[in-house]
C-alpha cells in the first residue's frame, strides 16, 4: 500500500467567536478575519509539516483548493505543490485536486500541472475535482454546467497533455483553436489522475470507464460510506465495463491521531478535530452547499430532504466510532487501517495528520508516530491481505 | 372562466401551456418561481384579451431541451413560439425573469409585438445598486423579503417553508441558475440594445421591491425610447399580486382596454 499525508492547511487561529457572528466561515466570513503575520507562519509551518513527511519517508504529501474560506487556505493548490517540488526529492505531489472546470480556461491550469510534472521529474498526481457548491458562488461559474465542464475540462486537459500539439478542441463549453503545451508533461502519458470525492456516482462511472480508470479516492466518510462507494468502482468496473479494478485504483482519506494511549489521543486530538467539524465545517448551508444544478434534481431533493449539511455539535467519540476520525494509539491506528484494508482492499491510504486547531507541536509528534509506527506495518499490505471482491446478485428488477 | 392546460410543439419542445379569454393575443411570461396558480393580473385580462401563459423550458410541467443554455436561446424560443402559435399583436407582458425574457426578445424582433408590459424585471445591472441574491438567501427569508406587507410575507415565508424541498421548487430554482447565475440574472449586452424596442413599453415596479429595487425601473425607463413608469407604492417584487387593485388598472389602461 502506497501512503501519503494530506494537508488541508486551515486557518487554525480562527476566532471561534466567528461562529455566532456570521452564517458560515465560507464565503461571507470577512477576510479582516484573515491576520497575513499568522497567515504567513501557519504557511511555512504546514509546508514544513509536509516535508517533514517527505523526509520520514511517506510515499506522496498532498494539497488541495478551497475558495473564499477559513477551512482550506489553498486556493491554488499549484502554488503549495511547487514549493514542495524544490524542497523534496523523493516523495510524490498530489494535487487533491484541482477544479479546472471552474475555469475558463483550464489550461492554464494544465500548463502549471505540466510545469511541475517537468520540475519534479514525473512525481506529480492530479486530481480533477469540481469543487464544492460554495466554490460556484465564489468564482462566478454556474453549477448547472458543472458535470458537463467537468467532463469536457478533463478530456480537454488528457488531450492536452498526451496529443502532440497543436490542435484545435472542439467542444460546447471549451473551444480552443489552439492546444499546444510548453511544457509537456514528463509522465507519459500523463500525470496519474485521481478523482478524489464524498462519495459520488457519477464520479465513479466515469473514473472507473476503461479508457480512464482513474483512482477514486473516498473523503471524510464514515466506514460504512466508504466501503460502499469503493466496493462500487469495482462493481462497476465489473458489472458496467467487464474488467476487475485494480486495488491500486481506489484510496481513502481520513483524518488521523495517533497519540502514546489510546487515552491520551482521544485528550490530545478532542478540541482539534470537533473544531473541524464543529467550526470550520459547520452552517456550511445546504445552499452554499448544493447550488441549483451541482446535482440532478432528483439527488438534489434527496440531499436536502435528508439535511446532510453539517450541523455541528460533532463530538471525537463518535466521529471514531462512525469511522469518520481514525484515533488512539499506533496499534489501535494500525489495526484500524488494516480491519479497513481487509474488507476493501484499497492500496492507496491517505492520513489527514494536521486537522482543524491542531498545532504545531502535536501535529509533529502525530506525523513521527504515524511515521515509525504505523505506516511500516500498513505499507506492506498487499491484495493478499484483502479479502476480495464478491459482486453482489444483480437486483431484481 | 378558467384557463385550459395544453402543450404546443415549439421546435419539438413540448411547451406546456394554459390559455383561457377572447381578443388580442397576450403573453405572460413568469418569474423564476414558475406560474404557480392562475395569477389573478391574468383574470382581470381574459374579458378583453386571449391570454397565454407558458411554463418556460426547465420550468413546471415543460422539460429542459439540452439546446437552451442561456437567455439568448429563450428569447429566440419565445420568437419561435410566436410564431408556431401564429400569433400577431401579441401584448407581451413578463415579470421578474420573465421580463427579462420578454426584454431580449423585443430588442431582437417586434414584428408579432404589439406592446411590451414588464413589472419589476430583471435583465439590467445597475452599477452600484445590488439585487438580492435569491441563490444564497433561504426560501423562506426570500418569501418574506418579495412583499412590503407584513402580514403577506409572514404567510409567503410559511409556504415557502413547506414547499422548498418540492421537486418542483427544486427544478424551477435549477432551471433559474442555468439562465441568471452568471452574470446573476443580467445580460451586460442587453442595455446597448434596448434603443431598438419600437413597440409601446410599459414599466410597472413594487416601489419597495427589496430584490430589483426600483433604481432599475428608472434605468429601463431611461433606456427604453418612449416608455411609461407606474411606481407602485406599498408593493415589493410582485406588485400585480400585492397590489392588483392598483396593477391590473393600469396595465389595462395601457394595453387599452377597460379593467
Amino acid at each position: 500500500m502506497k501512503v501519503m499525508c494530506f494537508h488541508l492547511m486551515p486557518y487554525a487561529d480562527l476566532d471561534p467567536g466567528v461562529r455566532d457572528k456570521y452564517r458560515s466561515v465560507w464565503l461571507v466570513l470577512p477576510n479582516s478575519y484573515f491576520d497575513p503575520e499568522k497567515g504567513a507562519s501557519l504557511y511555512n509551518r504546514y509546508l514544513d509539516e509536509l516535508e517533514l513527511c517527505a523526509e520520514l519517508g511517506f510515499d506522496g504529501i498532498c494539497v488541495n483548493e478551497h475558495h473564499q474560506n477559513a477551512y482550506g487556505l489553498m486556493p491554488s493548490p499549484v502554488v503549495m505543490a511547487a514549493a514542495l517540488a524544490r524542497r523534496t526529492r523523493q516523495c510524490r505531489i498530489a494535487i487533491l485536486g484541482n477544479a479546472f472546470c471552474l475555469r475558463d480556461h483550464p489550461l492554464t491550469l494544465a500548463e502549471e500541472h505540466a510545469m511541475i510534472d517537468v520540475m519534479t521529474r514525473g512525481r506529480l498526481i492530479s486530481g480533477f475535482v469540481r469543487g464544492v457548491g460554495s466554490e460556484y458562488f465564489s468564482l462566478g461559474a454556474n453549477p448547472v454546467h458543472s458535470l458537463e465542464r467537468h467532463q469536457e475540462a478533463c478530456e480537454l486537459v488528457v488531450r492536452a497533455w498526451s496529443e502532440p500539439g497543436p490542435f484545435a478542441f472542439e467542444g460546447k463549453h471549451y473551444h480552443f483553436e489552439y492546444v499546444n503545451l510548453w511544457p509537456r508533461p514528463y509522465q507519459k502519458p500523463h500525470p496519474p489522475i485521481w478523482c478524489p470525492s464524498m462519495g459520488s456516482l457519477e464520479t465513479i462511472e466515469w473514473a472507473a470507464h476503461p479508457e480512464r480508470k482513474y483512482v477514486y479516492l473516498q473523503n471524510f466518510s464514515p466506514t460504512e460510506s466508504v466501503a460502499r462507494y469503493l466496493d462500487l468502482y469495482r462493481e462497476t468496473a465489473l458489472r458496467r465495463y467487464g474488467y476487475e479494478a485494480a486495488s491500486d485504483r481506489i484510496g481513502w482519506c481520513a483524518p488521523l491521531y495517533v497519540g502514546a494511549s489510546d487515552a491520551a489521543a482521544v485528550d490530545e486530538a478532542r478540541p482539534h478535530i470537533e473544531a473541524l467539524f464543529n467550526l470550520f465545517l459547520p452552517k456550511l448551508s445546504e445552499l452554499m452547499f448544493f447550488p441549483p444544478g451541482y446535482m440532478s434534481a432528483d439527488s438534489l431533493q434527496r440531499v436536502l430532504v435528508h439535511k446532510r449539511g453539517h450541523r455541528g455539535g460533532a463530538r471525537i467519540e463518535d466521529l471514531i466510532e462512525r469511522g469518520i476520525f481514525i484515533c488512539g494509539s499506533a496499534d489501535t491506528v494500525r489495526r484500524r487501517i488494516e480491519a479497513a484494508h481487509q474488507r476493501m482492499g484499497f492500496q492507496e491510504f491517505i492520513a489527514m495528520l494536521q486537522f482543524g486547531t491542531l498545532p504545531a507541536d502535536l501535529t509533529e509528534h502525530n506525523i513521527r508516530r504515524f511515521a515509525a509506527d504505523v505506516m511500516p506495518a500498513i505499507k506492506s499490505l498487499t491484495d493478499k491481505e484483502y479479502r476480495g471482491f464478491e459482486l453482489a446478485p444483480e437486483p431484481a428488477q | 372562466m378558467s384557463p385550459t392546460a395544453g402543450t404546443i410543439e415549439v421546435n419539438g419542445l413540448k411547451l406546456a401551456l394554459r390559455r383561457v379569454g377572447r381578443g388580442k393575443p397576450l403573453l405572460f411570461l413568469h418569474g423564476t418561481d414558475g406560474l404557480g396558480e392562475w395569477p389573478q393580473l391574468l383574470d382581470r385580462l381574459t374579458a378583453r384579451f386571449d391570454v397565454l401563459a407558458p411554463d418556460h423550458p426547465g420550468f413546471g410541467a415543460t422539460p429542459a431541451p439540452p439546446w437552451i443554455d442561456d437567455i439568448s436561446d429563450m428569447a429566440y424560443f419565445y420568437l419561435d413560439a410566436l410564431a408556431a402559435l401564429r400569433l400577431s399583436e401579441v401584448r407581451l407582458v413578463g415579470h421578474s425573469l420573465g421580463g427579462w425574457i420578454a426584454l431580449e426578445m423585443a430588442v431582437r424582433a417586434t414584428a408579432r409585438l404589439h406592446s411590451l408590459t414588464v413589472i419589476d424585471a430583471a435583465g439590467i445591472h445597475v452599477k452600484g445598486v445590488p439585487k438580492a441574491d435569491i441563490f444564497l438567501i433561504d426560501p423562506e427569508e426570500q418569501a418574506r423579503l418579495v412583499y412590503a406587507d407584513p402580514a403577506l410575507a409572514a404567510a409567503a415565508a410559511e409556504r415557502a417553508s413547506a414547499e422548498k424541498y418540492h421537486a418542483a421548487a427544486i427544478q424551477n430554482r435549477i432551471a433559474s441558475a442555468r439562465l441568471g447565475w452568471q452574470p446573476r440574472f443580467f445580460n451586460p449586452r442587453l442595455e446597448r440594445w434596448l434603443h431598438r424596442i419600437d413597440v409601446p413599453t410599459h414599466i410597472v415596479w413594487g416601489a419597495e421591491d427589496r430584490f430589483i429595487p426600483p433604481a432599475y425601473a428608472a434605468a429601463l425607463h431611461r433606456l427604453i425610447p418612449g416608455s411609461s413608469l407606474t411606481l407602485v407604492p406599498g408593493a415589493g417584487h410582485l406588485p400585480h399580486v400585492e397590489r392588483l387593485d392598483r396593477v391590473a388598472p393600469a396595465i389595462a389602461a395601457f394595453l387599452g382596454a377597460k379593467p
